[in-house]
């Protein structure tokens, strides 16, 4: 029988670099949008549909041993599976729960320690390159950039003997469905949003405006509010312990935002240059960086945390380099990559005016983040 | 459309949709119209593709009060 894996496990070699060979058997077009991927990993796609006379066709093309079949949601994959093994592969096994569960799944990872006896954690979401954050101090917990899943942050939270009072977007998200009304409401936490990304908000929120200081615990671990337009009007990015930057959709560790996702690109490309070239610059160069998505798995370290020191970025991040603002003005403007999937039906859901099923809602999020500019 | 043959895949998950529809079309003639009833949303875009890579020809699909429908003329 084939053995079914689960997305912790994969998630567990892909950071770990442990080899890994994937058959993908979804159609052409999902595979080409998506993938799961990683520097230890080989993936060939072959549509389940041209497998159902059997997999004679294509042995040549595997190795004898430790296949992983994967389709969108699992029952593909297990019949699949099946075939191999009956064509003599050993060690073959299926992802359990499809790549709807890749995408799902959150990966938690230590960044580091908060000077006052805290600790800041980096949620990340290998599927989908969506990063999120908690940080920990003396028995209370803030959750930043939350996933439509919670029940991960509750778990970790409740494993850290912490209860969670404080919840906060950088902006209003367009790649995926925010968490934190959901963690609010289960936690009665306070529930804080960038006025300015709003707006047309159908519910009660905290006003996050620049100089905002939000305690978590006893021992006051202010995450101080940076106003930082550019992705959206309304970006905020955090400061945390004059130690960690959180910049949102703002600066990531390989690229940068981009403007157009509320559709006001040209209007925004003066306020993301404005961001990134003055006020991210005037920040301490020692500040670590920790963004809301990865695109690249080159961006994910070896313990499998995305972040790297600003002064850094300043040096090797191309989007920090543009020293023209006519090209800067083309770069982020024009040959965007394709904005991510529904993402116009996700920024209604997340502003409470589109209240879909929890299917309807995985649909919605499938497929890779494309927040940066490339 | 006047079909050769109905299949009701109704309530079935992937793979089965395609797997009942292959296994119908085998039975029919070239030139003949399957008619394909299924709920698996993802049936939408695999019925498209496998019947490329079969050689058959996706003729019309539409959606009626939550049930999918597709017709494909075998190649």
């Amino acid at each position: 029988m084939p053995k079914a894996m689960n997305a912790q496990e994969i998630a567990r070699k892909v950071i770990d670099k442990e080899e890994l060979f994937i058959l993908d058997v979804r159609n052409q077009k999902e595979f080409a949008d998506w993938k799961i991927e990683g520097d230890s990993v080989e993936v060939i796609n072959v549509p389940y549909f041209d497998l159902l006379d059997g997999v004679e066709s294509i042995m040549d093309k595997l190795p004898n041993e430790n296949v992983l079949v994967v389709c969108a949601k699992e029952g593909s994959s297990m019949m699949v599976a099946d075939l191999l093994e009956e064509a003599g592969v050993t060690g073959v096994s299926y992802l359990k729960g499809g790549m709807k569960a890749w995408s799902e799944y959150l990966e938690p990872v230590k960044v580091g320690d908060i000077s006052d006896g805290g600790e800041l954690y980096q949620f990340v979401r290998l599927g989908k390159g969506c990063l999120s954050y908690m940080v920990i101090s003396d028995g209370e917990a803030m959750v930043i950039d939350s996933n439509r899943m919670i029940q991960p942050y509750l778990d970790f939270a409740k494993e850290k003997n912490a209860e969670i009072v404080q919840v906060a977007d950088t902006h209003l998200h367009a790649d995926h469905i925010s968490g934190g009304r959901a963690l609010r409401e289960e936690t009665g936490a306070q529930y804080w949003l960038p006025p300015k990304d709003a707006t047309e908000v159908q519910f009660d929120y905290n006003n996050l405006e620049d100089g905002n200081e939000i305690t978590v615990g006893t021992t006051k671990v202010a995450a101080q509010a940076v106003y930082s337009p550019g992705h959206t009007i309304g970006s905020t990015s955090f400061i945390i312990d004059n130690k960690y930057l959180l910049t949102g959709d703002i600066l990531f560790v390989e690229s940068i935002g981009r403007p157009d996702l509320a559709g006001l690109a040209e209007d925004w490309v003066g306020d993301l240059r404005e961001t990134l070239y003055s006020r991210y610059k005037e920040l301490s160069d020692d500040l670590e960086v920790l963004p809301a998505h990865f695109a690249n798995m080159s961006e994910v370290q070896d313990d499998g945390k995305v972040s790297a020191p600003l002064g850094e970025l300043y040096k090797v991040n191309t989007g920090l380099n543009v020293e023209d603002e006519g090209e800067f003005r083309k770069m982020v403007t024009e040959n965007l990559p394709p904005q991510p999937n529904a993402y116009q039906e996700i920024r209604q859901v997340n502003m409470g005016k589109l209240t879909p099923e929890e299917e309807e809602k995985r649909e919605m999020e499938i497929g890779p983040n494309r927040c940066a500019v490339s | 459309m006047e079909a050769n043959k109905v299949l009701d895949a109704k309530g079935l998950a992937c793979p089965m949709p395609i797997v009942k529809t292959k296994k119908a079309m085998d039975e029919l003639n070239s030139g003949d119209i399957l008619e394909i009833h299924a709920t698996d949303k993802g049936a939408k875009a695999d019925l498209a593709a496998w019947s490329d890579s079969s050689g058959h020809e996706l003729v019309e699909q539409k959606e009626e009060d939550d049930v999918l429908k597709f017709w494909i003329r075998k190649g």
